[in-house]
C-alpha cells in the first residue's frame, strides 16, 4: 500500500511538471467555445447535441496525454529500476492508473461546467453529464494507459495508439452519451459495468504488455 | 540475515532470434566478485538482466538468494529534480532512511551536487549518481554494468572503494566492462569462450 501511494505520487508528480495535466482541459474547453461558431448560436440547437459534443471532446482529450503515460518511463529504465524492487508490473500500471485518473478525471469534470455554459445546457444536463463521466472518466483514462503500455517502445505510438483505443472507446461513447436522454439510468449503469470491466482489466493487460515489451 | 548468493548454472541467451551466449555457469557465495568481458555486443548486458530477472533465460537456471539492484545506462532519475529528491524516491521505495542515502552520496563524492537538478549533471557525475542508487538501495547483490563508463580516475577510485566494502559485509558484486576495472574479482568470465555462434551475416 506504502508502495501504491509511493509510485502514485510520483506519477501525479510528473503529470503536474509535463504538460499532462492542463492539455485535456484546454482541448474541452477549446472544442466547447468552437461548437457554437460552427453550428451557430441557435441555443435550442447547442441544448440538444452540447452534451454529445461534449463526450466526444472528453474521449478525444483522453488520448491526448497517452504518449507521456508509459514510453519515457520505459526509455529512461524507470520502469526496470521499479521491478528490481520486487514490485510486480500490475502494481506499477494500478499506481499509474489511479495518477492518471486524479490528473484527467476531477479536472475534466470541473471543465466542463464553463463548457456546458457555453453550449447552453440545462441544470439537469448537466448534472446528468457530470454523473456520467464521473463514471466514465475511469474507463477513459483505464483506455488510455493500456494501449499507452501496449504501444510503449514503439514508432509512431501516438497514432498507433489512437486507432487501437478509438473502437474499444465507442461503447463509452454510446452509453454516455447515451445517459443524457434516458431517463431510466440503464445507460448510466451499462456505462459503471464497462467501465468497471476496464479498470479491473487495464493492470494486468498492462502489466503483461509490459513485461513482454522488455528487451 | 540468510547468507546472499548468486548461482547461474548452463546459462543461455537468446536475444532477437539469435543465440548469443549458451554454456554460461558462475557461483558466487557472500563477499564474492567476477567481472564479465567480451567485447560490445557479446551478450553482457543481457546476462545482467538476466541475472537480476529481468528477462527470462532461454535454457538454465539463475538462484538469486538476496536482493538484487542493477545499474545500466539507463538514468531512471527525474531530471528536472534536485539530485537528492530524485535519488530520495528510489531510496523510499527501497525502504531505506535518510541516513543511508546521505552515506551513498558521500561514498560518491556528490554531496555538494545534491540540490542541482539531475539535468544538469555531466556524464560521470550522472554515473556517480546511479552508483549512489545501487549503494543505497541496501541489495545485497549489485549488478554493474560498464560501471567505470564516464568516471574519472578520482571516481573510479571511490567505485572500487565502495565495492570492496560491499563485499567485506557480504554482498556480491558482478560487473560486465570491456575494459579494465579497478576491482578485486575473484572470477573473470570472458563471454568470447561462450559466444554461442559467429556473428551470422
Amino acid at each position: 500500500m506504502r508502495i501504491l501511494w509511493l509510485l502514485a505520487r510520483r506519477d501525479l508528480g510528473q503529470a503536474w511538471h509535463s504538460a499532462g495535466l492542463w492539455l485535456p482541459v484546454a482541448f474541452l474547453l477549446l472544442v466547447a467555445s468552437l461548437y457554437p461558431f460552427a453550428v451557430g448560436p441557435d441555443a435550442a440547437l447547442l441544448r440538444q447535441t452540447g452534451g454529445g459534443m461534449l463526450w466526444i471532446a472528453a474521449l478525444l482529450a483522453s488520448l491526448l496525454p497517452v504518449d507521456r503515460l508509459v514510453t519515457p518511463d520505459r526509455d529512461t529504465g524507470v520502469l526496470d529500476q521499479i521491478a528490481l524492487r520486487g514490485v510486480g508490473e500490475e502494481m506499477i500500471v494500478l499506481a499509474r492508473l489511479i495518477a492518471h485518473w486524479l490528473g484527467f478525471g476531477p479536472p475534466l469534470m470541473i471543465a466542463t461546467l464553463p463548457a456546458a455554459a457555453l453550449l447552453k445546457l440545462d441544470g439537469g444536463t448537466i448534472l446528468l453529464l457530470e454523473a456520467g463521466l464521473l463514471v466514465g472518466t475511469p474507463a477513459l483514462a483505464a483506455l488510455g494507459l493500456l494501449v499507452a503500455t501496449l504501444t510503449a517502445g514503439l514508432r509512431s505510438s501516438g497514432a498507433l495508439a489512437g486507432l487501437l483505443a478509438l473502437p474499444l472507446a465507442v461503447p463509452l461513447l454510446i452509453f454516455g452519451a447515451g445517459t443524457l436522454g434516458d431517463g431510466s439510468g440503464a445507460a448510466l449503469k451499462f456505462l459503471g459495468a464497462a467501465s468497471l470491466l476496464l479498470v479491473a482489466i487495464t493492470p494486468f493487460a498492462g502489466g503483461a504488455a509490459i513485461r513482454a515489451g522488455r528487451e | 540475515m540468510t547468507q546472499a548468493a548468486l548461482r547461474l548454472s548452463d546459462l543461455a541467451c537468446l536475444r532477437g532470434g539469435r543465440m548469443l551466449l549458451r554454456g554460461v555457469s558462475l557461483d558466487l557465495e557472500a563477499g564474492g566478485s567476477a567481472l564479465l568481458t567480451g567485447p560490445n555486443g557479446i551478450g553482457k548486458s543481457s546476462l545482467l538482466r538476466i541475472c537480476a530477472g529481468l528477462l527470462p533465460a532461454f535454457s538454465g537456471t539463475v538462484e538469486r538468494r538476496g536482493g538484487v539492484t542493477l545499474t545500466d545506462e539507463r538514468l531512471a532519475l527525474d531530471i528536472e529534480q534536485p539530485l537528492r529528491k530524485a535519488l530520495g524516491f528510489w531510496a523510499r521505495l527501497d525502504g531505506v532512511d535518510d541516513g543511508t542515502l546521505e552515506r551513498a552520496l558521500e561514498a560518491m563524492a556528490l554531496l555538494p551536487l545534491g540540490d542541482l537538478p539531475v539535468r544538469m549533471l555531466s556524464t560521470g557525475q550522472r554515473k556517480r549518481a546511479m552508483l549512489a542508487r545501487v549503494i543505497a538501495s541496501g541489495a545485497a547483490i549489485w549488478l554493474l554494468d560498464e560501471p567505470g563508463n564516464g568516471l574519472d580516475d578520482a571516481s573510479l577510485g571511490l567505485l572500487g572503494a565502495a565495492v570492496s566494502r560491499h563485499l567485506e559485509t557480504g554482498g556480491i558484486v558482478l560487473a560486465a566492462s570491456h575494459q579494465p576495472l579497478p576491482l578485486a574479482d575473484d572470477v573473470r568470465i570472458d563471454l568470447r569462450a561462450h559466444a554461442a555462434e559467429a556473428e551470422s551475416a
